[in-house]
């Protein structure tokens, strides 16, 4: 069991080795335990499907069979059913999976990307803080529906808009765990020594305190995934993210209000589809966590 | 102490300043003239003038904004573009639905949420702890609009236990307003019952093995009185602002809730005014939330203040 080593150039220096390696135990500590297993095995699982849709899916996910609509589950050559256009709800699902998650990763990398630079100088500069924490306070204030809404009615409903939508209404989220980590890290020891040589702060920043705050990134990114797939859900659900034809497990669920009474399932599996990516990628997330918080690199 | 109140004060007029200048722009940034749909699309070009001067849009942009800022500071939000109805009456109908529903979801989530975290903290490592521990891993998880789904094919249609859309007002028919309530308010209220049952855990774990707790239960004081008086005292504090924070996600939340159950209150004003491009009322809308959510904030600030002695002085002139 020893641990794995980082697949970096021969020449990795010191601080990449150590990286390597404690980024081993901390793989190793989620994987000891149950839960976390669990979440990783499921995050893998929900990723695969998602990429492998094409291969995995039955029918071509707009395919309609006239003549066999509201079939119920079961049925062979259609596992979960069809919908009020004889398409299969098991292909629609994979396929929705894939835009859920393309959604998520868009958004949580351009919350990331922002929020991260704006986190570590309000955490390090004092004069700075005071603006991007008022401006973070209006941001959170915008429900983010009004902000897709916005978006939706200048730039058309899109996929790639509703992500910028969800994406923005996530950037304080990002902005508050790195500000606290700087917070945290702006008085240790290294940080002083490297001020006291005279070190830039950008320098400092980058080359300190970022990546010590790489675990909470991580951890919170994480987090935001599953808020983002059930966000993407409902705007595609209220007809202001992703468009039909192309498949969304939103815009299932609201096909399938329509003709509840008529097919109950056809509403059953794609909230579940929705409900095993966040359960995958929340407990995911709580058990990264806590192979982080104890100890791995601090 | 009130050098502490006039600093958050001032905060807070920040806060609403900026926020009047991004709903100002935002809005401006929308595509389609709002001269031409009040006017209507067959309108003569002299028409749409005298409409376009009658709604100000002639004036140069800050000369619009500081029109709209006097006059929302006077209480006035002009009026519907679509309706002509005054924006604060449109507002004062819709309004109340919404703060009904909100404030029956956030009592429902903190009950649920205190009482199955203080639960899952006292009883750790039992099944108690795990069954709670699933549960709000579910509540985090399950979108609320297929809760609310859900909620109407099998409590509402198939057992007919509620009604599955409708309102009535508290002030008129409470108990029938509770009927109608009670569903909307289980679906918009579980993500934040999950969200507070996780923090109430962690944090009644965290000051159950604090000193000070094992310093009363030397000197004798029960159990449930050190879990309830001490414990669940200084974990309220984080829960708290936690519930403050999750405001603007329940606003959200209310307006996927109030269409799925047919409510007619603040969420549907809002959807239905960004839908039909009616600048007054979207503005006021928004201006409203950001004013609620900064209110709230402060009113969490003051609640701190009481819960933890503390910040108040440290937040003081030390």
């Amino acid at each position: 069991m020893s641990s794995p080593t980082t697949a970096g150039p021969a020449a990795a220096d010191r601080l990449e080795v150590d990286l390597g390696s404690s980024r081993g135990r901390v793989l190793r500590r989620l994987l000891r335990d149950r839960s976390g297993l669990a979440g990783t095995v499921l995050v893998a699982l929900v990723v695969l499907a998602a990429l492998l849709a094409p291969l995995l899916a039955p029918h071509p996910p707009t395919q309609v069979h006239f003549e066999t609509p509201f079939q119920v589950p079961r049925t062979v050559g259609f596992w979960l059913g069809t919908d009020d256009l004889g398409r299969d709800v098991l292909s629609r699902i994979l396929y929705g999976l894939r835009a859920s998650l393309q959604v998520g990763v868009l958004a949580v990398v351009l919350s990331v990307v922002v929020g991260t630079p704006l986190g570590l100088a309000a955490g390090y500069w004092r004069g700075l803080d005071v603006v991007v924490s008022r401006l973070t306070d209006v941001v959170l204030a915008f429900p983010f529906l009004v902000l897709a809404v916005g978006l939706a009615a200048i730039r058309g409903a899109s996929l790639g808009n509703a992500a910028l939508a969800l994406g923005v209404a996530h950037v304080p989220q990002v902005i508050r765990v790195v500000r606290a980590e700087t917070l945290r890290l702006r008085g240790s020891e290294y940080v002083l020594a490297a001020r006291s040589m005279d070190a830039s702060g950008v320098r400092v920043l980058a080359t300190h305190v970022l990546p010590n705050a790489v675990p909470s990134i991580v951890v919170q990114a994480t987090v935001i995934v599953p808020a983002v797939v059930i966000g993407e859900a409902l705007l595609s659900f209220l007809g202001l993210g992703i468009q039909p034809p192309t498949p969304s497990l939103g815009i299932m669920l609201s096909d399938a209000q329509q003709y509840i009474f008529r097919a109950p399932t056809a509403a059953l599996f794609p909230g579940l589809a929705i409900v095993l990516v966040c359960l995958a990628f929340n407990l995911f997330g709580d058990a990264l966590r806590d192979a982080l918080d104890h100890g791995g690199n601090r | 102490m009130a050098r502490f109140l006039i600093s958050r004060l001032g905060q807070s007029v920040v806060t609403l300043l900026l926020a009047s200048v991004v709903v100002f722009a935002g809005v401006r940034a929308l595509p389609g003239d709002p001269a031409l749909a009040a006017a209507g699309e067959e309108a003569t070009p002299e028409a749409l003038a005298a409409v376009r001067a009658d709604l100000g849009l002639d004036q140069p942009v800050w000369v619009q904004y500081w029109r709209f800022l006097t006059s929302a500071l006077s209480g006035d939000l002009g009026t519907s573009v679509r309706t002509g109805t005054p924006v604060t009456e449109l507002i004062g109908a819709t309004l109340p639905v919404t703060l009904w529903l909100s404030l029956y979801a956030v009592l429902l989530a903190l009950v649920l949420g205190l009482a199955t975290g203080v639960v899952a903290a006292v009883r750790r490592g039992t099944w108690a702890e795990a069954g709670v521990n699933g549960l709000s891993l579910l509540g985090l998880s399950v979108p609320s609009f297929w809760l609310g789904l859900l909620a109407i094919l099998y409590l509402a249609v198939g057992l007919g236990w509620f009604p599955a859309s409708g309102y009535v007002s508290p002030a008129e028919d409470p108990l029938r307003a509770l009927h109608h309530l009670t569903l909307p308010a289980v679906v918009l209220g579980a993500g934040t019952a999950a969200v507070v049952m996780r923090q109430t855990r962690a944090s009644m774990l965290q000051n159950l093995s604090a000193d000070y707790v094992r310093t009363a239960r030397a000197k004798g004081a029960s159990r449930s009185s050190v879990v309830l008086r001490f414990a669940l005292r200084n974990s309220l504090v984080v829960v708290v602002t936690l519930v403050g924070l999750q405001l603007g996600g329940l606003i959200s939340g209310a307006v996927v809730t109030e269409r799925i159950f047919g409510l007619p209150g603040f969420g549907k004003l809002t959807l239905d005014s960004v839908f039909s491009r009616d600048y007054p009322v979207i503005e006021g809308v928004v201006l409203v939330v950001t004013l609620a959510y900064v209110v709230i904030n402060l009113a969490v600030d003051l609640l701190y203040t009481v819960l933890d002695p503390r910040i108040r002085v440290s937040g003081g002139a030390r």
